[in-house]
């Protein structure tokens, strides 16, 4: 452990990762290793009802007999399950009911982020959820939205308080073996976000979870679990951060939107995992899987801006299976050194008049990779289906690669399907008029790259635009001598 | 203000400038003529500090500073402008904003704090008034779609904005009709100062009409080969290039 924080130390003295610190709290970490009692100590430690320990077990058994994906144009050596963690949590229980009460330890990490609660209270309209390790320790503005009837917590907690809701909509968008990441997740996940808005409750505030990775070795397998009621709406951030870890992390997330008649579920994201040094070593693997079901009239939109993580796989993805229902995906993904992502959408129309967008903004630089990869798929039932898909690459240097694979399968003859593609390169002209009106070199990149994403940047809710802006900008600092 | 002596500049070893001398004072307006391929593009962008070229030999000197290890950047800080022949285009970025942040980080390298917004939307509607912009114009992303004259003007629009100390303008007649080079001209005109100095680099004599020079210099091969006042322009018009190839060869 000392040997960790050394070299974490250096790595902060370099200042390559600006989120790279450790935080030294006393975690309760379960053995390494994955089987049946860990499954249950996990459910166990958690207090959680015999419903819930057998979801698990069920998961775990349609994951033994599942293999990990190959078919991503990513590479990279795949992680030994059996040497993964599967649970910490911060060992000080905390409910707290003021910020003083909480351990000065973590409030210096928060402040780190520059995200302290304090700050955040006083951010009007923002209630945060903040998961940090697996254990959701604090909640703010839940009394504002207990008024309204929204139940916003850790899933944990609405396991034990809310276990009808739970019960009803768990893995019902993603199923336990969807996929082996899937499987993995609801075996194990330790905890996440709930929030449920009842019918006709138009959320007043943007809810945001902040999810940090804190303890060597330990992967991080959350569970978020968002249903709007008929006639509601609700605006959901999510930050990722995640401090610098030599080896590599897994992170295995599941995130199920439910959106019944009428409804609408806005999910930003912006996700800043280490994305491993400048050699290529270290960062997370993200694999997550994010989908979403539109009931009747029912509208959801994916915005993410992934600027993080050594290997990305994640496809927020929409089932529109009410009449008119609409699903947008709007993502701006920035890959730089040796990172590689392969992400995307998947857009299922079942319903009538379904309607779908798609606009999706690769960055590429040093010598990563970065994939689009998409899926529109109209179902035989669904009349008068709309897409239209653009997907612009923007490249930097002469080592890094863009691909775009994106696919269509219509099965029905009303189906209206668009697709636009571009890739760009920025040019040493840009730069040298952007230098000669007296803006430097990554002043100018910054400049371009914001150019390039705006569309995608301006689906973002305010202060969230204003800080992808910046992640933008650090994640490509240095990308061109 | 602007000192250029002997310099030699050339791309992948290839030797476009061949010694050239030039000395601007504030006040003052040059012209540099000269057939295609004479370097006039070149010198332009040797001056702002293009890094594909290499200064081989000379100086150019700024308010009695070489210039030869300084950023494009912070030559742009110093007050060097240079309008573009062919300007760029940068998607997503407005006028507004481009410029905004053109001003911001000049002020910045000067020690300056960020222009206050009112000041700089009350300069905007002042120098966009100036050349008879659109507002809508200043929303659109930069050069992206514009025709050849909203290019120009979108030039000098920013030169007005930065009030720099040497503006180049490389070729802005070109792809100007007369009633936007007339616009152009008098947006120049009106910039002038006796603090500040302009170098004109055109291949006809058509917009030294409109901004009248002090001093006309012919460039040719590399070199400077004739200086004089204005009237050399008219004589250059009417003799063409030729008798100027001819007399450099005797």
């Amino acid at each position: 452990m000392a040997y960790t924080e050394e070299e974490l130390k250096k790595e902060l003295e370099t200042k390559e990762y600006e989120y790279g610190f450790y935080t030294d709290i006393e975690s309760d970490t379960l053995p390494v290793g994955l089987n049946e009692e860990i499954i249950i100590a996990i459910s166990k430690k958690k207090e959680e009802p015999d419903w819930m320990t057998a979801w698990r077990l069920e998961a775990f058994k349609h994951w033994k007999e599942m293999e990990e994906p190959d078919w991503a144009n990513v590479h990279y050596k795949k992680p030994d399950f059996q040497a993964i963690s599967y649970y910490s949590a911060p060992n000080k229980k905390p409910k707290y009911n003021s910020l003083d009460e909480v351990d000065p330890e973590l409030l210096e990490t928060f402040k780190k982020l520059g995200i302290s609660v304090d700050e955040q209270k006083k951010l009007a309209g923002v209630a945060v959820d903040i998961v940090m390790d697996s254990v959701s320790v604090a909640t703010t503005f839940k009394k504002t939205l207990a008024e309204k009837g929204i139940i916003f917590c850790s899933i944990s907690e609405a396991i034990k308080e809310h276990p009808e809701l739970v019960k009803k909509y768990i893995g019902t968008v993603v199923p336990q073996r969807d996929n082996f990441y899937a499987a993995l997740n609801s075996a194990v996940f330790s905890d996440g976000s709930f929030c449920y808005i009842p019918k006709g409750v138009r959320c007043p505030m943007e809810l945001s979870t902040y999810f940090r990775i804190n303890q060597a070795g330990t992967g991080q397998f959350e569970r978020t679990l968002v249903i709007a009621d008929e006639g509601s709406y609700v605006s959901y951030l999510e930050g990722c951060t995640a401090p610098s870890r030599d080896e590599n992390q897994l992170h295995a997330a599941v995130v199920e939107l439910i959106a019944l008649d009428d409804a609408e579920i806005k999910y930003s994201t912006v996700q800043n995992w280490f994305p491993g040094d400048k050699e290529g070593k270290g960062g997370v693997f993200n694999f997550v899987t994010k989908r979403g079901l539109c009931e009747k009239n029912a509208k959801i939109s994916w915005t993410q801006v992934e600027t993080g993580s050594a290997v990305t796989w994640k496809y927020p993805s929409c089932v529109l299976k009410g009449d008119n229902s609409i699903g947008e995906f709007y993502s701006i993904a920035v890959t730089n050194n040796f990172q590689q992502a392969d992400t995307g959408t998947k857009m299922v129309h079942l319903g009538k008049n379904t309607r779908s967008t798609i606009i999706s903004k690769g960055i590429s630089a040093g010598k990563s990779q970065n994939s689009y990869r998409g899926l529109v798929q109209v179902n035989s039932r669904a009349e008068n289906a709309r897409n239209f898909s653009q997907c612009d690459s923007l490249l930097m240097g002469n080592e890094c690669g863009a691909h775009t694979f994106p696919y269509i399968e219509a099965k029905n003859k009303s189906a209206q399907i668009e697709h636009e593609a571009t890739t760009s390169k920025i040019g040493e002209d840009q730069i040298f008029y952007c230098n000669q009106r007296g803006i430097d070199t990554e002043k100018a990149i910054a400049l371009i790259v914001n150019g390039f994403s705006k569309e995608v940047l301006n689906k973002l809710p305010m202060e969230f635009a204003v800080e992808a802006q910046k992640l933008l900008e650090i994640s490509l600092e240095g990308s061109v001598g | 203000m602007l000192k250029i002596k002997d310099l030699h500049a050339s791309i992948d070893d290839k030797e476009i400038l061949k010694g050239i001398n030039l000395e601007v004072k504030a006040g003052e307006v040059h012209a540099i003529m000269g057939p295609n391929g004479s370097g006039k593009s070149t010198l332009s962008a040797v001056i702002a500090g293009k890094e594909e070229f290499e200064v081989t030999q000379g100086s150019v000197e700024l308010d009695g500073d070489d210039l030869d290890e300084v950023a494009p950047e912070e030559r742009a800080h110093k007050g060097v402008f240079l309008s573009f022949q062919y300007p760029v285009e940068i998607p997503g970025v407005s006028v507004t904003n481009f410029i905004k942040t053109a001003i911001n980080e000049s002020r910045k390298a000067r020690g300056l704090e960020e222009m206050p917004a009112n000041e700089m939307l009350k300069m905007i509607r002042e120098k966009s008034e100036l050349l008879d912009i659109d507002r809508k114009f200043l929303s659109r992303s930069l050069n992206e779609g514009f025709s050849g004259g909203e290019k120009k003007r979108n030039e000098i629009f920013q030169m007005a904005m930065l009030e720099p100390k040497l503006a180049i303008l490389d070729e802005t007649d070109s792809g100007l009709d007369i009633d936007a080079l007339r616009i152009v001209a008098n947006g120049v005109n009106k910039l002038k100062s006796k603090d500040n100095a302009v170098i004109v680099i055109t291949h006809y004599q058509r917009l030294l009409e409109y901004i009248v020079p002090d001093f006309v210099h012919v460039l040719h091969n590399g070199k400077i080969v004739k200086s004089g006042g204005k009237e050399l322009a008219l004589e250059l018009e009417e003799k063409g290039y030729d008798w100027i190839k001819n007399e450099a060869v005797v």
